[in-house]
């Protein structure tokens, strides 16, 4: 008896250990106290020093925050943030435009912006958008567009079908992915190959030739690294996209809309690519650091 | 699920069901093959030699407490994309299981049977191949099936970096939030295990000795 | 390595969710599989149902079922339980052959001395089948529970967080050794639950230490 006594005693404290369920802040995903302001992000970086920027600076106000980073992609997280679970996350205007609204004809920043605010759905909203922008785009490398001469997505049309496509598993059925490619510029590729959301793999993609054309990031450090073309899309398929922070209506306090909206107005297109490089130089600093940094040196 | 396992569009052209399905069996077979390189050798020689067993059980464990995905990761990371880390991960997955089953089979031969081999003079390889390994294949066959499980069910996760096989079929639909194509590919790997087993234990009835199959009903399988 | 001491705030965090989604699961799937365990131990027919099953159970891909359960049990989709049910699900899978091999590999003599006793069915159970059971059952807690370790990272797809996140962070910024840092969590984390599992094998069952 006094065995199972010990040996229970043993089980229940390895099961303490695995700490205060709760334990607020940090990614571990418990249910915060309503007080809390949830920040989330999508799994790509600049997403996540976005995201970081947003909750230290509200942290900073003495406005209690928890990190949900590095989610999924939007298909995934937007059920968060409708159910309740996300309350905050950067966002950009155009695709989250299309992304409630696939018909949405608007490519302007000022027009995409007010469609948007239009369209979300019952109790959410955006704040100030920012004028950074980050835009998804079709890129090829050096080669290829010597090759072919590109200078333009229109240019690449008539090559499309002789070519492999390499992008996030959405771009597939995104209306500002291979179905707008395929509507606006008669671009219809060989083979579309799954590979990461703009990031290593993909960059590795395009460097190997596993691909010849890839959607990736226009703020990415790896297309100037690599000296990659981003081929011009005359036809709109990617609309203006501004960051801006979608947060939950009933979180949004004035004290939290006048902090974010005065780092919105400090953020533009320049930061983005600077952030971006911060966090793809050879030490890889975590983007809590890039974060803090920042803000610090923003004067926030 | 049954609306877009059943749909025909689903079954054609390059990245297709039966497509998929094949990647998915090729990783899974060429990957046993790898590790049974690898892992009876070494399970039989320290089962053989009774010698090191101690390093066979440990490697072992070691081995299971690697999180596939990190290795996965590393190796594409390092060597870039392509099916070589993901036959990396996956044969050291498989290895552990395998080497195990044949150093268990062989330890557990009958010393009897061992002695008398070598009482009419075989050498030590033909005790190893012609009395040992043949008494050991239950076991052995043991962890080829085990291994064989964990690596169907694992090999989804490779598409996570790019790779083929039934996990496209995964993590595409969790991308897209197609639950259809999810569930069809978690039913499909399922499935598969269950058929890759099913030929294993075929293998099993022709190649071991009807003298070392269970007696009566049930046995320990 | 060094990441993890440069970063130690963020890996001790990121430890003790992993902790939390493998211990959680592992203990309720313990003991959720005694009953099934004991079940296919009697019956022959439990055993033709429930072990193809777990089989199957266990071949079906983590991340799919990780997936399909917020679906399934109507929970959102960053709660934790969304990583907790699977991996219940996968060991009960594992442990109910374990189990019932214990149970049923508890010598007759002994269970009929015990009956010959007095022993009350459940009284003989916890005093007498349990405990003669538990070395190959704990053989079979540590399998179970090193396979939780491995699997919990697998949430990191969607979002959960352990080590996993470590992984798909390290991945999408081509950062290896963030990667190396979890894997190396959660290989330590691993042989220690074995360690201590081992070590409480050894603690309750002084009779199987002599003559070794």
């Amino acid at each position: 008896m006094k065995r199972i006594a010990t040996a229970v005693a043993a089980v229940m404290l390895l099961s303490a250990c695995g700490g205060d369920p709760l334990s607020g802040g940090g990614n571990n995903n418990n249910p915060a106290p309503t007080d809390t302001v949830v920040v989330g992000s999508a799994n790509f970086p600049e997403s996540t020093v976005l995201a970081e920027i947003y909750a230290q600076a509200l942290a900073a106000k003495g406005i209690k925050v928890s990190k949900k980073l590095n989610i999924g992609n939007r298909e995934l997280y937007f059920k968060g943030v409708q159910d309740g679970s996300i309350d905050l996350i950067p966002e950009y205007t155009g695709v989250l435009l299309k992304y409630v609204n696939k018909e949405a004809p608007e490519v302007g920043p000022d027009e995409v912006y007010t469609a948007l605010k239009k369209s979300l759905p019952q109790g959410l909203t955006v704040l100030d958008k920012s004028a950074a922008e980050d835009k998804d785009a079709v890129v090829v490398t050096k080669q290829i567009a010597a090759q072919y001469s590109l200078k333009t997505i229109e240019d690449l049309s008539p090559y499309c079908k002789d070519l492999v496509f390499g992008g996030p598993p959405e771009f597939q059925n995104r209306p500002d992915g291979l179905p707008g490619l395929k509507a606006k510029y008669n671009c219809e590729f060989k083979q579309f190959k799954a590979l990461d959301v703009g990031g290593p793999v993909t960059v590795a993609g395009l460097k190997d030739n596993a691909v010849q054309a890839a959607d990736l990031f226009t703020t990415d450090a790896a297309i100037k690294a690599n000296e990659f073309v981003v081929l011009d899309d005359p036809k709109n398929v990617f609309a203006a996209q501004n960051v801006v922070p979608l947060i939950n209506e009933k979180k949004a306090s004035q004290q939290i809309r006048d902090t974010l909206n005065a780092i919105s107005k400090k953020l533009d297109t320049k930061v983005l690519l600077d952030l971006n490089q911060k966090l793809a130089s050879p030490d890889k600093p975590e983007p809590e650091k890039v974060a803090k940094e920042w803000l610090a040196s923003a004067g926030i | 699920m049954g609306g877009w396992l059943f749909d025909p569009a689903h079954w054609s052209g390059p990245t297709g069901v039966p497509v998929r399905l094949l990647e998915h069996l090729g990783y899974t077979l060429v990957t046993l093959l790898i590790a049974a390189v690898i892992a009876v050798p070494l399970g039989a020689f320290v089962g053989h030699t009774g010698k090191g067993g101690f390093v066979v059980v440990g490697l072992s464990n070691a081995l299971r407490a690697l999180p596939t995905t990190a290795v996965l990761i590393l190796v594409v990371l390092w060597a870039g994309l392509g099916d070589f880390p993901v036959y990396v991960a996956l044969v050291l997955l498989a290895i552990p299981p395998i080497m195990a089953g044949t150093y268990a089979g062989i330890r557990a031969v009958d010393p009897v049977a061992v002695d008398a081999a070598r009482g009419v003079g075989m050498r030590e390889s033909g005790v190893l191949l012609q009395v040992e390994i043949p008494n050991a294949l239950p076991l052995i066959y043991g962890g080829f099936r085990g291994a064989a499980l964990q690596v169907v069910a694992t090999a989804t996760i490779a598409a996570y970096t790019g790779a083929g096989g039934l996990g496209r079929l995964v993590f595409d639909g969790l991308a897209l939030q197609e639950f259809g194509q999810m569930l069809a590919g978690a039913v499909l790997v399922a499935l598969l295990a269950v058929l890759v087993d099913l030929g294993f234990a075929g293998l099993q009835r022709l190649t071991v000795s009807p003298g070392l199959r269970p007696v009566g009903t049930g046995g320990k399988r | 390595m060094t990441w993890i001491f440069e970063n130690w705030d963020r890996f001790w965090e990121v430890t003790e969710v992993h902790l939390r989604l493998s211990a959680v699961p592992v203990l309720i799937g313990f003991v959720l599989s005694i009953p099934l365990g004991w079940l296919a131990s009697r019956s022959a027919t439990a055993r033709a149902i429930l072990f193809p099953v777990a089989n199957i159970l266990f071949t079906i891909p983590s991340i799919a079922l990780i997936v399909i359960t917020p679906v399934l049990i109507g929970a959102k989709i960053l709660d934790e339980i969304n990583v907790i049910v699977p991996l219940v699900i996968y060991t009960i899978a594992l442990m109910v052959r374990s189990v019932a091999d214990a149970l049923a590999s508890v010598p007759g003599h002994v269970t009929a001395a015990a009956n010959a006793m007095g022993y009350r069915p459940l009284r003989r159970f916890l005093t007498v089948d349990f405990p003669l059971a538990l070395p190959v059952t704990i053989a079979g807690l540590r399998v179970a529970t090193v396979s939780n370790i491995s699997m919990v990272s697998v949430g990191a797809l969607v979002g959960l967080g352990g080590y996993g996140q470590l992984f798909t962070e390290g991945y999408q910024t081509d950062n290896s050794a963030k990667v190396f840092a979890g894997l190396i969590g959660t290989v330590v984390l691993a042989v220690l639950a074995d360690g201590l599992l081992l070590l409480l094998g050894r603690v309750l069952t002084p009779w199987a230490r002599t003559g070794r």
